[in-house]
């Protein structure tokens, strides 16, 4: 809502020095968001004056058509002869009352105006239109010409009113009222504590027969429906500068009397009406609901067709106006510039309708009007017959009509609304003592009927429809009391648990991998088909039954992630796109994983507990979400520097990250070769933890598969982990055991085992450590080395095994006694052969 | 001094006369301090004190004296002894000092060289100022509460008495999750009844459901609007929310929990402001403001001292906040009669831009190394 201050004088007598900036801190600490306060004609600089066109010189010649004109500004100049302008615009004539700035002045901008020579002439000022004023649109595009009533030299500034203040207020969608300048000054009136002028008390003559005629078949959706009849408008009528200035200012273009007056009166009093041309309806004004499929061409020319539970205004032929949110073009105002036969008779409708099914309407036909904004937001059903009558004065005011003595007005009947609440409800809610007295006038001051001891019955205006509970009424109250006063206490909560294991844990896991050398990144969560794609899953892969969103950023991206690779590979790619080449990146989150057994949500009472089975119920439409980790490599893990060689990410890097991370929950992994996507189907772990003594597939590890690092323009040989922390939160098994330490010395044996290509290291060492038993107290694979001493396509892996007792000194032949089970147990298990034996 | 002993017949020993121990001893302190490096000091300690060394030799001969000679030819022999190895004692740890200091100064490095053989790696802001903010709450005793991301719409509107088709349900622009209608068809619009969470606000409500008062709960998280990504926008972001529900909270205290907060992390010196505001959820409402974090307020009206992260307003709008709506207490069990509560939240993208001077959100969207490496493990 834009509230020029100069409009808000009208009813409320603000002190005179009282800026805009003033008002808006007053506004703001009663609870109205001014956004702004815009400065309008700031720096504005006369002469500027009326002038008449006295001549019209066509120049020729010139790229565009150019006049020279003489223009009488009165004694404005100081000789009171004609003033000489050249003007590059066209709509005016000889005769025309205009607007003239002369040298010396300075308009909006900083332009600062004197006598120049141009087209051969020497143009003494300028003859001005809207925008060189700064006075927003006013659809002509051309130089502004005035109505003849204006004397040539009169002060245009203060005739245009072109120096303001407007106070830009985003209004929250509980003070509907607010949308009216008589909602704005009200709340002024009462931060300053000034009395208010109320622009809706008006006398307005009782409701009779002879009115228009109207019906309505559906007094839910229109609980109040008044019309008015005026006669015999002169068609040539136009709005005064004034209405028009105000339209301006508040945002709107002026169209044509009729419309202007009834968008005025709308913002005066935050009623929304509608003029119809009279000649144009059919019959009685009828409101209903529509017939499913029915149509109506609005003002704005679209067909819409209908729903049947839109609201519609009616006449014998149909739907003429979709109620509250915008009438229908076959009865509107007809406009000087139009074709049809001009409007003389119009018939003020001034209703009031139900919020939530305007709110509907506006919404299924992405329709939202001045109109319907306010009428979802509450308009005060008591206003109506005032903006009527408001309307009929103005129409007889300023277009010379008649009103009619007919006045209709059907209103269902309505209790006004009470709240009981405790006197001390407010200082409750508060923790301040403001005592009845305070909290009685207050809730006076914003138009409440007050009665009571300590329990009071409160009426709340016709205007609060947000006013329901005690609680609105204490906000009221504590607002006006100013809520900077409010004191600052703390509350003693219990003692607190501190974070859980879970909590900590994905902390831990974070600050891990971080110390580990990753940098985290936090993706979005959008994916496509094309990056499922580009990682090679098959068409069965459960990472391609997403959840889709009905209304997503990007047509590309319309599901969310089952894999936190898609993202944080992007990540990668981009850090590299940008010069960062050695990368090691990481991620936490959730990724969403549908079963595909989701119900549709159910909607749930609000006025009591959800049953458990309710929650359950709900709980049930959402798709598992569990927390996975992610890293991604490439380029060199350690850089080459003047200690030596680097070392690149490979593999082994990602497959240490998931060991790092499920050592932050005393889980150890198991490791299996696995061919899974997108990973190189020779260069894949896949990750296993112990739950309740079964492994269970904690993730996948290694070097991406060639394809997927061409299609997704990845760096050479990147590698990545990606593992589902809610498994490894399951796996861990209570807390940490302390190891017993021997103080006996250590007996180290080492030995190389010749083994096949492809037999997993991690098989020979578990025959290693089953076979050395109790004494082994460490084994380390030192060294894996093939070649042809040992046999093509064998490898030999060269262990390093630490004997030690906890009770005695290990003898030589005790140690290698344990050595030789341990070969000889992996000898079996997996065909090693002793090297060199 | 006594006359030497005449009563026995003295079998007199050339090496233990007291002028060849001397001279003994003197030949070896000389070679000790001619020995120039440790190799030449061992040669002399081998000749010096060896097992064939002179006074060696001299000490065996103490056995053929008679008794009565035995014990001052053994004193003398002895101290002469002790007098060569101490002077070797000394001699060796020069030398070593001398070596010492010389290898020392061989071995020496220039320390200046550069060692980023592992570049560091470093968490989120956006992670560890949730944290932290999160920590000042744990260590009042509030406890974290965690919520889906795909969330009922239930519980990130009806339940926080955002009605339906009442504006303020349009105000959050919502991304809505397609499901299955009963006879498989793709759901349109919001017939799911299923979004992705608008705020952390469904938090409170399931915290409600699940707990029972008193109830103070912290609740960090992500979520979504259908915002464009741009230099102030995102469409994925984070929040903190608080909840507390407890028998007489009133809004002192819930603004007394403001301003802790704001000088837990932002200084001791720090303010709080709030401004009547709407939000379904509650009611009273309001907006909190802080004092300017960077000016402190001292921009305002002083326009030579402009401040960009204020605006030169002296405040920051930091979030919502209000009085826990009794309709949310309803519909998730808690006795409005009894118990009463208070809320707020706030977006995390925002505090980290103006507590560290980020100026573009999609540097925060990015996962550029660059950005985030700085901020280290912890903020």
């Amino acid at each position: 809502m834009r509230v020029p201050l100069s409009w808000l004088r009208e009813y409320v007598d603000l002190p005179e020095t009282e800026t805009g900036r003033d008002v808006q801190a007053k506004l703001v600490s009663v609870g109205l968001e001014v956004e702004t306060v815009e400065q309008i004609g700031a720096g504005l600089k006369g002469p500027l004056v009326v002038g008449q066109v006295l001549t019209i010189e066509e120049l020729e010649g010139f790229k565009k058509p150019i006049r020279f004109c003489t223009v009488d500004v009165g004694t404005a100049n100081g000789t009171g002869e004609p003033q000489e302008i050249v003007c590059g615009a066209r709509n005016f004539s000889v005769g025309d009352k205009v607007v003239v700035v002369l040298p010396g002045a300075v308009l909006p901008g900083d332009f600062a105006i004197a006598a120049r020579k141009t087209y051969g002439k020497t143009s003494h000022g300028m003859i001005c239109s809207t925008d060189e004023l700064g006075m927003g649109d006013d659809g002509t595009h051309g130089i502004i010409v005035l109505p003849p009533e204006h004397e040539a030299g009169t002060d245009a500034i203060e005739l245009l009113q072109l120096v303001d203040e407007v106070l830009d207020i985003a209004v929250t969608p509980d003070r509907g009222y607010c949308l009216s300048m008589r909602g704005v000054a009200r709340e002024t009136a009462t931060a300053y504590g000034l009395p208010l002028r109320d622009p809706a008390l008006l006398d307005v003559p009782a409701p009779n027969a002879y009115g228009y005629p109207a019906q309505i078949s559906d007094p839910i959706g229109c609980d109040r429906f008044t019309a008015r009849t005026v006669t015999g408008l002169q068609p040539e009528a136009r709005s005064p500068i004034w209405m028009q200035r105000r339209l301006q200012k508040a945002g709107m273009r002026p169209i044509s009397l009729a419309v202007d007056i009834t968008n005025y009166v709308m913002l005066e009093l935050g009623q929304p009406l509608h003029a119809y041309d009279r000649n144009r309806v059919d019959g009685p004004i009828g409101v209903r609901r529509a017939t499913q499929g029915e149509k109506l061409t609005t003002l704005d020319g679209t067909v819409r067709v209908l729903d049947a539970e839109d609201l519609v205004i009616t006449d014998n032929r149909g739907p003429i106006g979709l109620a509250g949110v915008m009438g229908g073009a076959n009865t509107e105002i007809a406009d000087a510039d139009g074709e049809q036969a001009l409007t003389t008779e119009v018939v003020i409708e001034a209703a009031h309708f139900d919020a939530i099914s305007i709110a509907r309407t506006a919404r299924r036909h992405k329709l939202s009007s001045e109109a319907s904004k306010r009428f979802e937001r509450g308009v005060d059903p008591q206003a109506a017959a005032a903006a009527a009558q408001r309307t009929v004065d103005l129409l007889v005011l300023l277009a010379g009509g008649t009103a009619e003595a007919g006045v209709t007005e059907i209103t269902s009947p309505h209790a006004p609304r009470t709240i009981a609440m405790p006197a001390n409800h407010p200082d409750k809610v508060a923790g301040v003592e403001y005592g009845r007295e305070t909290v009685v006038r207050r809730l006076q001051e914003v138009g409440c009927d007050v009665y009571g001891q300590d329990e009071l019955i409160v009426t709340v205006p016709s205007w609060r429809p947000d006013l329901n509970e005690p609680n609105d009424l204490a906000e009221e109250v504590i607002r006006l009391e100013g809520y900077e006063n409010l004191p600052s206490t703390l509350p003693t909560p219990p003692s607190g648990r501190g974070l859980t294991d879970r909590q900590r844990l994905h902390r831990r896991i974070g600050r891990v991998l971080a110390g580990a050398g990753y940098v985290e990144a936090l993706s979005y969560p959008f994916i496509g088909d094309a990056v499922l794609d580009q990682l090679g899953l098959e068409a069965d892969d459960a990472r391609r039954r997403t959840v889709k969103l009905v209304n997503p950023i990007s047509d590309e991206e319309p599901a969310l992630r089952t894999t936190l690779l898609p993202g944080l590979l992007g990540a990668l790619r981009r850090n590299d796109g940008r010069g960062s080449h050695d990368l090691a990146l990481f991620e936490t989150g959730l990724v969403f994983r549908p079963t595909g057994e989701e119900k549709q949500a159910v909607r749930l009472p609000v006025d009591r507990r959800p049953t458990d089975e309710e929650i359950a119920g709900l709980n049930a439409a959402l798709p598992r979400q569990p927390r996975r980790a992610a890293v991604v490599l490439a380029g060199a893990r350690e850089q080459a520097g003047w200690w030596g060689k680097g070392t690149p990410a490979t593999w082994a890097d990602a497959v240490e990250a998931a060991r790092l991370i499920a050592a932050e929950a005393g889980v150890e992994v198991i490791v299996r070769a696995d061919q899974h996507a997108p990973w190189h189907p020779g260069r894949c772990a896949a990750l296993y933890v112990n739950v309740n003594g079964e492994e269970t597939l904690f993730g996948h590890a290694g070097e991406l598969h060639p394809r997927v690092i061409k299609a997704l323009h990845l760096p050479e040989r990147a590698c990545a982990a990606e593992v589902e922390l809610d498994v490894l939160e399951q796996a861990v098994d209570g807390a940490l055991q302390a190891p017993r330490i021997s103080t006996f010395p250590v007996a180290t044996q080492d030995v190389a085992l010749v083994v096949a290509g492809d037999v997993p290291a991690a098989d020979v060492e578990a025959a290693l450590r089953e076979g050395a038993g109790d004494l082994l107290e460490s084994l380390r694979l030192f060294d894996v080395f093939t070649g042809e001493q040992i046999g093509g396509g064998n490898k030999s892996l060269a262990y390093a095994l630490r004997f030690r007792a906890a009770d005695r000194t290990l003898t030589v032949e005790e140690a290698s006694a344990a050595r030789d089970s341990a070969v000889a147990l992996a000898a079996e298990r997996t065909g090693a052969v002793l090297r060199g034996a | 001094m006594s006359a030497p002993n005449k009563s026995y017949d003295p079998v007199e020993v050339e090496a233990l006369k007291p002028e060849e121990i001397e001279r003994l001893r003197d030949e070896a302190f000389a070679a000790f301090a001619a020995a120039g490096d440790l190799d030449a000091l061992a040669q002399a300690k081998t000749a010096h004190t060896g097992g064939t060394s002179p006074l060696s030799l001299a000490n065996r001969e103490i056995g053929a004296l008679p008794p009565q000679a035995k014990a001052e030819a053994g004193k003398r022999v002895g101290q002469a002894r002790g007098a060569v190895s101490k002077a070797l004692a000394a001699r060796q740890a020069e030398l070593e000092a001398e070596r010492d200091a010389r290898v020392l100064v061989e071995e020496a490095v220039d320390v200046t060289l550069p060692y980023d053989r592992t570049p560091a790696g470093a968490r989120h802001p956006l992670t560890t100022i949730m944290e932290r903010v999160a920590d000042v709450f744990v260590a009042m005793g509030y406890e974290i509460a965690e919520g889906p991301e795909v969330e009922a719409e239930w519980f990130n509107f009806d339940a926080l008495n955002f009605v339906p088709d009442h504006p303020a349900r349009q105000m959050q622009d919502t991304f809505f999750v397609q499901g299955t209608t009963p006879d498989g068809k793709a759901t349109e619009g919001d017939e799911s009844g299923v979004v992705l969470r608008t705020h952390t606000s469904p938090v409170q409500a399931r915290s409600l459901l699940e707990r029972k008062p008193p109830v103070y709960v912290v609740c960090p998280g992500r979520v979504y609007r259908t915002d464009e990504l741009d230099a102030t926008h995102t469409p994925v972001f984070h929040q903190i929310e608080l909840l507390a529900v407890d028998e007489g909270l009133t809004m002192a205290d819930l603004k007394g929990t403001l301003d802790h907060m704001v000088q837990a992390l932002f200084g001791p010196d720090m303010k709080t402001r709030l401004r009547p505001n709407f939000f379904p959820f509650t009611e009273p409402s309001a907006e909190m403001d802080m004092v300017c974090y960077v000016c402190r307020g001292e921009s305002v009206g002083n326009p030579d001292r402009p401040c960009r992260t204020c605006g030169s307003e002296g405040w920051i709008e930091l979030g919502g906040c209000g009085m826990v709506n009794p309709k949310v207490l309803i519909a998730c069990g808690v006795d409005p009669q009894k118990y009463s509560g208070f809320a707020f939240g706030f977006g995390i993208e925002r505090m980290l831009m103006f507590r560290h001077n980020v100026e573009d959100m999609r540097d925060m969207v990015e996962g550029d190394v660059r950005f985030t490496r700085p901020f280290g493990m912890e903020i």
